[in-house]
């Protein structure tokens, strides 16, 4: 990552922080732009999990990543503690490529 | 400042202690799977240090990974965190003061220190509460991610090892809290498809930014939205996933991160 992107990123991201301490006694967000806000941020990380799961370049991933993220989101769902649910997904990935799984 | 950390219940002390351990694990996760990726450990630590915001961090990073240019990084990191916008506008009583102490605190503006502001009705609580949260998960999240980033160089064989599985886990562990809500879930899906859909076709790292299409359904339906009020309430209500929104009232078990 060009130290420039960083940069606006940073830059951008300390300027929509700022914005509310900063105009909040003057402006009111309309109440339909907080919902759209507050649903973009999941809409963007669910698909980035499911291309980062799913696809490598334009093609498929093969079968090893996408069966790890699944042993690790059902052991999420069963609220298992963080480092169990990364360990385990991590795990099932490299024993099945060992057993020849791509 | 320290005076008013007095004030602060142990109870919500206690909480802001287990909020920052479960964000270091997070980070140690996203400092040693960035550089595990081939990225110099600079960038996650830079990325911490200047942005501090989890969830945009995995996503610049994650659009990197899979190859795709700055610009796509960069929007999509931009796009995640346009929700501390609201957050601001929510808790921006909080940053009263001189105005080195209002430059500073809204770096410290997270989902975490909003949603332990927003516990508390007393002003002086509602200050001592953000500034505790936000310094302190400054501290350790930064520490855990180079911790990460470091022990993330050692490791050789990344795919032998399964570790590009552990970043979609990561996220995906982080986000379960926020697909609670159906309303949120459906779009979440119809997103995700569109960018599994378009990945074959575009350059890496706009099909995710493609998936915000998936908010078009509520777009459409936009006074419903606005009536139920559902993000107005979210911006303010407990048990929320970091990544996605404010967590009034932290869980411990379920991680999080700035």
């Amino acid at each position: 990552m060009p130290l420039i992107a960083l940069l606006a990123l940073a830059a951008g991201t300390y300027a929509l922080r700022l914005a509310g301490p900063a105009f909040r006694d003057r402006l009111r967000l309309p109440d339909h732009l907080r919902a759209l806000l507050a649903v973009a941020a999941p809409v963007l990380l669910v698909a980035l999990v499911a291309t980062a799961t799913l696809t490598e370049g334009h093609g498929f991933a093969g079968w090893a990543r996408p069966a790890g993220v699944l042993v690790g989101g059902v052991l999420a769902v069963r609220r298992l503690p963080f480092p169990v649910v990364v360990v385990a997904a991590a795990a099932t990935t490299a024993l099945l490529r060992l057993a020849g799984v791509g | 400042m320290s005076s008013s950390w007095r004030t602060l219940d142990r109870g919500t002390i206690h909480d802001i202690a287990l909020v920052c351990l479960a964000d270091s694990l997070v980070g140690a996760s996203f400092g040693a799977i960035s550089v595990s990726g081939g990225l110099p450990a600079w960038v996650p630590i830079a990325l911490s240090v200047l942005v501090f915001a989890g969830g945009s961090q995995f996503a610049a990073v994650g659009v990197l990974l899979a190859g795709g240019g700055p610009l796509a990084a960069v929007a999509t990191g931009l796009v995640l965190n346009t929700r501390l916008l609201p957050l601001g506008f929510a808790v921006g009583d909080v940053l009263g003061g001189p105005r080195w102490s209002r430059l500073l605190g809204a770096h410290l503006l997270t989902d975490e220190s909003a949603a332990f502001a927003l516990r508390h009705q007393d002003p002086a609580r509602r200050r001592a509460a953000f500034w505790l949260c936000g310094l302190a998960l400054f501290a350790c999240w930064n520490l855990s991610v180079v911790l990460g980033a470091v022990a993330g160089g050692a490791i050789g064989d990344t795919a032998a090892l399964g570790l590009d599985a552990a970043f979609p886990t990561v996220l995906l562990a982080l986000l379960l809290p926020a697909l609670a809500d159906r309303a949120t879930r459906n779009a979440t899906f119809l997103g995700a498809a569109a960018a599994l859909a378009a990945t074959p076709f575009l350059p890496p790292g706009l099909p995710v930014l493609l998936a915000l299409v998936g908010l078009l359904p509520a777009l459409l339906t936009r006074p419903a939205t606005a009536e139920r009020a559902t993000a107005a309430d979210r911006a303010t209500a407990p048990d929320r996933s970091a990544v996605t929104a404010p967590a009034a009232a932290p869980a411990p078990e379920a991680p999080r991160c700035p």
